[in-house]
Order: C-alpha cells, then structure tokens, then sequence
C-alpha cells in the first residue's frame, strides 16, 4: 500500500523532513505523552490503595514518582520497559533463559521455517491451480474459505496432538505459522503466474514453447513482483503463527510463552518488554524481505525503488 | 461407439482388476465390496462413453457417491479393520470423484451455468473432504484423540448446542461484533479526519503499514489484566486488530478518485463536505468493504485467542484450549466447525452487502 502521492511537489530538499519526520515524530509524541499521563492515572488508584494501608500521606510529587516505580504496576512506565528491554537483551548472555534474544532466537527459528514451508505449500498450490483447471474450481473456494476460518484456534490443538505422539519442539510451532502464510503467497502467487497479458502468452505459442518452458520463461519472471508481496504479508503472519503457536506449550521458550508466563504472574513489564521484542522481531523480517526484494528486482535488470 | 479415455477413468479401471482379489475389502463384506464395485464399473464405463454428457455426469455422480457411500457403511463395526483393499477402493472412487469435478469444471462441456458450477464444484470437493477423512480415520483406526471422525464432531454437535450456543453468544455476539463495529467505526473516522488534515495522514500512514506487520494479538494478555476477564477485554484486543486496517484502506479508498471528478465537483461549487459524501466515500466503497472482510477474519481470531489468556468458563476461545487439556478432541472440532460457519457467514455476508450496495461502481462493471 503505498502512500498517496502528494501533489504539490516541493521539490526543497527537506521533504523529508516535513513529510516524514515531523507527522510520524509528532504521532509518536502524542502516543508516548499519553502512555506517560495514562501510567499515572492507570497505577494511582492502585498506589493511593497502598499508601493508605500503610498509613503514608506522601507529597503530590512523591506520589507521582511512586506511580512510576511500581514492580507490578498495570501500566509500566516507558522507562521500567525500557530498563527491562536493555537488562534482558544486553546485560544478560544471550543463551540464557533470561535473554530476549535467546526467546527471540526460538520464536524466528520457527517462524522462518514455517516460513519456508508454507511459501513452498503456496507457490506449489498456485502453481497446480493455475495448470489443472479442476483445481481452480474446486479448490480456490476452499482455499478462501480457509481463511474465513479462524485458523489460529486450530494451534493447540495442534501442538497437544502432534505432542501426544512425540512430535515437540520446533516443528509443531512451524507448522501453525505454515498453516497462516500458505495463503497469502498461493492468493498472490495465483495472480502472478497469470499476470502475463494474452499477447506474452501468445508470442510464447508462436516459439512453440511447452507449457513447462512457458513457465519459466514467461510466467515465473511476471509473477516475481506478486511472490515479494504476498511474502512480506506471509513473514508477518508467521510471526503471528509462532507467538501464537508457543502459548500452549506450557512456557517453554519463545516470545509467546514470555507473554504466558509474564500473564500468569502478572509481569506487566516483561510484557511489554517481550511484545517490544516481537515487534522488533517483525521489523526485522519484512526489512529482511525488502532487502532480499531489492537484490531480486536489480538482479533481474529491473530499478529498485 | 467410440470410447473416449481419460486418465482418471484408466486409473479406476486398473485399480478395479486389482481390486478383484480382496473381496471382501473388509469382513463380512462381501455383498456390499461386490455392489461397489459394481458401482465403480459403471461409473468407469460412463465417464469414457461419448454420449450425453447430462447423462455421463449423472451417472458418474450417482455411481461414484453410491460407491462411496457404500464404502463408509462397510465402516461400521468394522473400526481399524479395513485393509488395502479397501482403500484402493476408497481411491478408484476418488478418482472418479476428481473426474466428475473436471469434468464439470470443463468450460467446453459447460452442463451449468457458470455461477451454479461455482457453488457444485467446491461443494463436491468439500463432501470429498469429509468422506476420505471419515473413511481414513475410522478405516485405519486412527486414535480418536488424535483426530476425531467427522461423524462423531456431527454427534457432539448436535449433543452439545446449548454450550455451542453459550459461547457463541459470549465470543461472537459480545466480544467479535462490538470490537469489530468500534474498531472499523473509529478506523473509519480517523481515516476521514486523516483525509481532512493531510499532516495526520502523513504521521499515520507509515505507523499503520508498520503495525500491520506487527502480532498485535500479544496485546491480550495485556488487555485481560486492564480490563477484566471479561469479553471487554477481547473486545479490545479485536478493536486493536481492526483499527489499522480500516484506516489504511479507507485513506487510499477516499483518494482514489480521478482528477476529472475533483473538477466537476469543483465545477459544482461543492464544499468538502459535500465532495467527501457525494463523490468520494462512495468511490471509496470497494476498499472500505476489502477492509471489511479481512476484519471480519481478524476480528474472529482476536477474540478467540484472547480467550485462551484467561476468561469467564464460557467463549470459544475458552472452550477450545479447555476442552484439548482433556482430550475431548471431537468438542474442540465442534467449536473449530461453530467458528468456520460464523467466520464463512460473516465474510459471505459481507459480500452480498458488497454486492447490493456497490453493483454501480465502476470496479464491478463488465
């Protein structure tokens, strides 16, 4: 989705800046200026409850401060997450259970290849779709259909199963994150493969060309643009597959059993702190995308943009 | 006559001679394996004869789904029991199962219109579905909590309403509609706020791309400890999840329109306002019902998973992650199934929404 063109085109070197920066910086302003007053307004009738069973009357600053330095407070103040993100992610080893980057490690593991595996699943679907017309009647409803249903209550279900006859670890997760980006690589992959006009498909039957050469010298170059896509939404819900995939498994490792655990003992600040991460996480991997599309499109002669 | 083959019918064909040396497919099955294939011969001959092809498609789909349903009745007091023979069967009659679905997908043969073969292709494949997991399960005595036989969800469904219909009243009626009515609700209004001031759309729009590569549903945990366990909590995580995506879709949809009806509304001496309602919302239809429709699906796995961070004993979400604790497998595919027909009926309704409001629009014109 990109943004609308802006029409008025001033052509000031700091566009930038005006258009970029100052919007997106302000927004965050606010955003953060209000996570601050709602940290205050959220953990004070908490704090008031406390200071007067322990018979305290503290000062007006005191007692905002004291808001702000609660161990369990319903809202964590930026500072508390971001003292939590930096001691777990840089001042503790990576390998240990206590790191951010250790659980981020286990969650991209699985979420890379349920990744791989559902682009496969994907671009094998659309690629049968495309070439049996029987299949584009019959099993393209049923591939949307699919999506109509929530597939992420189907995930520990499918962690306990695969549990009870021995499959644990890695492969469960992947295969919920399999499960949500199968779909949107087939839906995008579908329109790729057909996104050569009448006219390329025509040329190709004048050279004679098999439906196999067809497809690797025509279909499967047009279709590149679809395939970057659909993945960047693909690597997203992943992701999602992943996080959501290691709630069941009892709080093991992962960023969702973070989230678990930090739910089960009310550890708002590991909370924050292990969305933070996952949302760090998801940067990653559609940047990763990006990247991997520009090479692509360069590769291929065209211009990266 | 001439025959005309196909490579479905031929495959058929080979595993019925084979099939010859296991009658019965399973014990005491002897006049029904007869009677199958029986059946799947007559279907075989059907599909490569050219005469009608009314008649060739009614005979394949009688023959074909007898011998189906023939093989299922074999199931009974049979669990586990059911050996090669009777699953090459089970596959001479799927083949000629795909063979119907080509046929009848064919553009040349063309026995229904288009849009009746749109709805009797999927819903054959569909029954295909239920059958060969129904006849796999219970043919080789797959563990029941393992995978439960269609049949038996079919049976705890129709035991087990007055729970379904608990939880579909506490996940769907509470949490899904009013996250999902506030959340497209205010994504919607700050799209048309956003249009209005261009700076906040220039602040917005890169933050909502950005959130929608992000698991927001790890906010749940977060939203069950500020507002209860509650489906206010659900509610709120739905919100959450739908709002970027109305925004999103509604700012690129009210800016799609062309140059030329800027000028005439223009021409017209129409306000903003009046441009906004007479020419803009309406052109911006389309997106705002794709943002509509993917809603409709996060809006249902934003409450669901909600539930499975703490709840009131009631909701689907709940049900679900209770019920696979105690391995009554067959409940939880009752819920899966409770939540497919709602999420298929939300997004269908929808689109026929689409359809009846935005059959003007010129993305909908032939």
């Amino acid at each position: 989705m990109s943004a609308p063109g802006n029409a008025t085109g001033s052509a000031t070197g700091n566009s930038f800046i005006w258009d970029r920066l100052v919007p997106v910086g302000s927004i965050v302003l606010i955003l953060l200026l209000g996570w601050c007053v709602l940290t205050y307004t959220m953990n004070a009738p908490f704090q008031r409850d406390l200071n007067r069973r322990a018979g305290v009357t503290p000062t007006a600053q005191e007692f905002f401060w004291q808001t702000y330095s609660q161990p369990k407070p319903t809202m964590p103040a930026p500072h508390q997450v971001a003292k939590n993100l930096w001691k777990h992610t840089f001042l503790v080893k990576p390998t240990s259970r206590q790191s951010l980057i250790y659980h981020s490690g286990v969650t991209i593991s699985s979420t890379l290849l349920g990744f791989l595996m559902g682009t496969i699943l994907g671009v094998t679907i659309a690629i049968g779709i495309v070439h049996v017309p029987a299949l584009d009647k019959s099993f393209l409803p049923w591939i949307i259909a699919s999506q109509t249903i929530p597939m992420l209550a189907v995930a520990p279900m499918i962690i306990v199963i695969l549990a009870s006859i021995g499959i644990t670890g890695l492969f469960p997760k992947a295969l919920i994150s399999t499960y949500l980006s199968f779909f949107p690589v087939a839906v995008g992959m579908v329109k790729g493969l057909r996104s050569p006009q009448i006219m390329h498909l025509d040329l190709m039957s004048t050279y004679h060309a098999s439906k196999v050469q067809t497809f690797w010298k025509l279909r499967l170059p047009a279709s590149v643009p679809f395939f970057f896509t659909s993945i960047k939404v693909a690597v997203a819900a992943s992701l999602v597959g992943a996080i959501v995939g290691e709630l069941p498994t009892g709080a093991v490792a992962g960023i969702g059993s973070k989230l678990l655990a930090g739910s089960y003992y009310s550890q708002t600040i590991d909370i924050w702190a292990a969305l933070i991460a996952g949302s760090v996480v998801a940067v990653l991997l559609v940047t990763l995308v990006d990247v991997a599309n520009g090479i692509v499109t360069r590769w291929m002669g065209g211009r990266p943009t | 006559m001439m025959l005309k083959p196909n490579w479905q019918a031929i495959s058929a064909a080979v595993l019925t001679l084979l099939l010859l040396f296991w009658i019965p497919f399973v014990p005491g099955g002897a006049v029904s394996s007869s009677a199958i294939l029986v059946l799947i011969s007559v279907a075989i001959v059907a599909s490569m004869l050219q005469f009608s092809n009314r008649l060739m498609v009614l005979v394949l789909a009688v023959a074909g789904h007898g011998a189906a349903f023939l093989l299922l009745g074999q199931l009974s007091g049979n669990e586990g029991e059911a050996g090669t023979g009777y699953f090459l069967a089970l596959a001479a009659t799927w083949l000629l199962g795909w063979r119907l679905v080509s046929v009848l997908s064919d553009e040349e043969v063309a026995i229904f219109n288009s849009s009746i073969t749109g709805i009797i292709v999927p819903t054959i494949f569909g029954l295909w579905l239920l059958v060969l997991w129904e006849a796999i399960v219970r043919g080789a005595g797959v563990p029941f909590v393992l995978l439960p036989p269609p049949s038996a969800v079919g049976v705890r469904i129709a035991a087990s309403l007055p729970i379904l219909a608990a939880d579909f009243n506490q996940t769907v009626l509470k949490a899904v509609l009013f996250g999902f009515v506030a959340g497209s609700g205010a994504g919607f209004l700050t799209a048309i706020l956003a249009d209005r001031y261009n700076f906040l759309a220039k602040g917005l729009l890169p933050i909502g791309n950005l959130v929608s590569a992000l698991p927001i549903i790890g906010i749940a945990p977060i939203m069950v400890i500020w507002f209860g366990f509650d489906w206010f909590s659900k509610a709120a995580v739905v919100i959450a999840m739908t709002f970027f995506p109305m925004l999103v879709n509604t700012l690129a949809g009210i800016r799609n329109t062309g140059a030329m009806e800027h000028d005439l509304m223009r021409t017209y001496h129409a306000n903003h306002l009046q441009a906004l309602i007479k020419l803009r919302l309406p052109n911006a239809m389309p997106f705002i019902f794709n943002a509509l429709k993917i809603n409709s699906t996060l809006a249902m796995i934003g409450a669901i998973v909600s539930e499975f961070f703490g709840t009131p004993v009631v909701g689907m979400g709940f049900r679900i992650s209770t019920e696979v604790g105690r391995m009554n497998l067959d409940m939880v595919w009752a819920e899966i199934a409770l939540a497919a027909l709602v999420g298929s009926l939300f997004y269908g309704g929808l689109a026929l929404l689409e359809r009846a409001t935005t059959f003007w629009h010129p993305s909908y014109r032939k």
